[in-house]
């Protein structure tokens, strides 16, 4: 491959590129890293700015007090929920829609897709989407946060392209042994789409862990909010739990900004978690999604 | 006829049934809130409905017209997009050229790895993290003015903040995860062509001005035009995290304002008329965006 010596320009070309990724590295690390650190830190090391990147006066503290909070404990079960029961549903409701999509032999494959592609790029917006969740009595249920984001047409979308892929020989044969289209799609389709099935599940399971404006709005029982709505309030709005502050020493107003680290890492710890092992799912998701046919 | 829409019917019996709850989910989530749009030329109350309320036509455009507010809206809107276009668009495609030149694969892993994540961690974690990073008295940002012997600064308290703090913010969650397409983009690029510049004695950076970016032109174009085409949008559900009202002047875009006034504020006729607005703009930037890249190379953006 290479024909000559590399030239002094060559090496500083080469230098630049590393020095991009290794500063786009530690921008990107680097407010992680003192999260972890700052939520086992001490509240007065963190107020006097010892903290950098390693934790100073360890203690677990911080997470004692957000952990004995009870809402948080709901509020973490109502998110797993949503997720779980929402990416369920969600992956079965597209597969449902892409799969007569992806059906030449069918009538209304035109008409359909136009149909569902048409409310990518129309909607009526925030207030009539609010109201209508209101006429549908769906405020204030968990049936209602399950719903209201249940398809994306984006990726049925994709789905009906993978589909329009598989061999239509395979079909054919199963038809011939006598297989309905819910045999063929369940029995045959499937099972050849585990990959494409598992990015797009990652998405919407992620999509649903980080929602929370939607879950904000329509939602008033504490019972039913999900760990970003308590979040929100934790951080944001200052605002306290009744729990959070009985724990805390009677004279502190606010939230030592320890336990907000701490709120924010319990938040987010699932997806950091998770991410170097699906890495290869996030990654060809972002492919599907970003490449057009 | 008859006999032919009959044997259609029952040949695809499956494939109706299969598309039954996604035809009704569309209708009830997508297409009834669709026909909720009418409230825009109403005087909507919403104990008489939609059905009953005061058809009003276009009051509610001309007094929004009229409103000084609603070009404050407008400007902060555009100079949001336009500023994060400027100071962020160019970045991922930087960001996909340096990852292109690099050979050890393990490190190329691991950053790329790397840059993807601050992608998938929610909003509402990253805005909490910019509250408390800016916040005057613990802020890792005051603390180091501190150092300096400055006094801390009310970040989100001054209005001429916003925009570079929300714009970054931007930029660091999202530079990896658009970096992606562009390096998608650069794989299939021939190699024989960088192999015949080098023959010819190209250097590195010759070849990433004459071989790279031109092959990079038609993806920049493309994603330039869908950028274009949502610029009359800033996503509320980030702005209304870190905004408040001492830095509206800045911070309140189009979005913000339809939850605040419409949602909160009960004006939901008036908001509503907002979205439209935003609509129309919108479809109509979308729709000449998706001409122009049928000119230029013949794809199209749906």
């Amino acid at each position: 491959m290479n024909y000559k010596k590399k030239t002094p320009g060559e090496h500083i070309y080469i230098f630049v590129c590393y020095a991009i990724i290794i500063l786009m590295c530690v921008l990107t690390l680097f407010p992680f890293f003192y999260l972890v650190a700052a939520s086992f830190s001490g509240a007065t090391a963190v107020m006097r700015n010892e903290v950098v990147l390693w934790p100073v006066d360890f203690t677990t503290k911080a997470y004692t007090v957000v952990m004995k909070y009870k809402g948080i404990w709901m509020a973490y079960a109502n998110t797993i929920f949503y997720t779980v029961a929402g990416t369920t549903l969600s992956v079965l409701m597209t597969i449902l829609a892409a799969y007569p999509l992806s059906k030449s032999r069918w009538a209304w494959k035109k008409p359909m897709g136009l149909f569902i592609v048409f409310t990518m790029w129309f909607s009526g917006g925030m207030i009539p989407f609010y109201l209508n969740m209101k006429n549908l009595h769906l405020l204030n249920t968990r049936s209602g946060i399950l719903l209201y984001g249940a398809i994306s047409a984006f990726y049925v979308i994709i789905f009906r392209t993978h589909f329009e892929s598989i061999p239509v020989a395979l079909e054919e044969s199963a038809k011939l042994e006598g297989a309905n289209d819910f045999q063929i799609l369940f029995k045959i389709m499937v099972p050849l789409s585990k990959p494409i099935i598992a990015a797009i599940a990652l998405y919407y399971a992620i999509d649903k862990w980080n929602a929370y404006f939607w879950e904000m709005l329509l939602l008033s029982d504490e019972n039913l909010i999900p760990v970003q709505v308590l979040l929100q309030r934790i951080v944001i709005n200052s605002q306290l739990g009744q729990d959070i502050a009985k724990s805390l020493s009677p004279g502190e107003a606010t939230i030592p900004n320890t336990i907000k680290y701490a709120a924010i890492m319990i938040t987010t710890m699932p997806i950091i978690v998770i991410y170097p092992f699906f890495q290869k799912y996030f990654v060809s998701g972002a492919l599907v999604g970003s490449v057009k046919e | 006829m008859l006999t032919k829409i009959k044997t259609e019917l029952y040949r695809n019996r499956y494939l109706y049934i299969m598309i039954l709850p996604v035809l009704v989910w569309f209708i009830l989530f997508c297409y009834l809130p669709m026909g909720g749009m009418v409230i825009a030329f109403q005087k909507f109350d919403i104990v008489r409905g939609i059905f009953k309320s005061k058809f009003v036509g276009l009051d509610n455009f001309s007094t929004l017209f009229r409103d000084p507010y609603f070009f404050r809206l407008v400007k902060n809107t555009l100079l949001i997009n336009v500023f994060g276009l400027i100071f962020g668009f160019p970045l991922p495609i930087i960001l996909a050229i340096a990852f292109n030149e690099i050979r050890q694969k393990y490190f190329k892993k691991i950053s790329q790895t790397i840059s993807y994540l601050p992608h998938f961690i929610s909003s509402v974690v990253v805005m909490s993290m910019v509250i408390q990073f800016l916040s005057p008295d613990a802020g890792i940002v005051n603390k180091l003015i501190n150092a300096f012997g400055h006094e801390s600064i009310y970040f989100l308290q001054i209005p001429k903040y916003f925009k570079t703090i929300f714009i970054s913010t931007g930029i660091w969650q999202g530079t990896g995860f658009s970096a992606i397409i562009f390096i998608a983009a650069l794989a299939g690029i021939p190699k024989e062509q960088y192999e015949a510049a080098t023959v010819d004695g190209a250097g590195k950076f010759k070849q990433m001005l004459y071989i790279t970016l031109p092959n990079l032109a038609p993806t920049i174009v493309i994603m330039l035009l869908i950028n274009l085409g949502s610029i009359m949008n800033v996503g509320h559900e980030r702005i209304i995290l870190l905004y408040n009202p001492a830095i509206y002047e800045t911070a309140d875009v189009l979005n913000s304002y339809v939850y605040r006034e419409g949602i909160m504020g009960g004006r939901y006729s008036y908001a509503q008329a907002v979205t439209l607005f935003q609509n129309v703009v919108g479809f109509i930037l979308v729709a000449g965006a998706n001409k122009i890249t049928r000119k230029l190379d013949g794809t199209t953006l749906w």
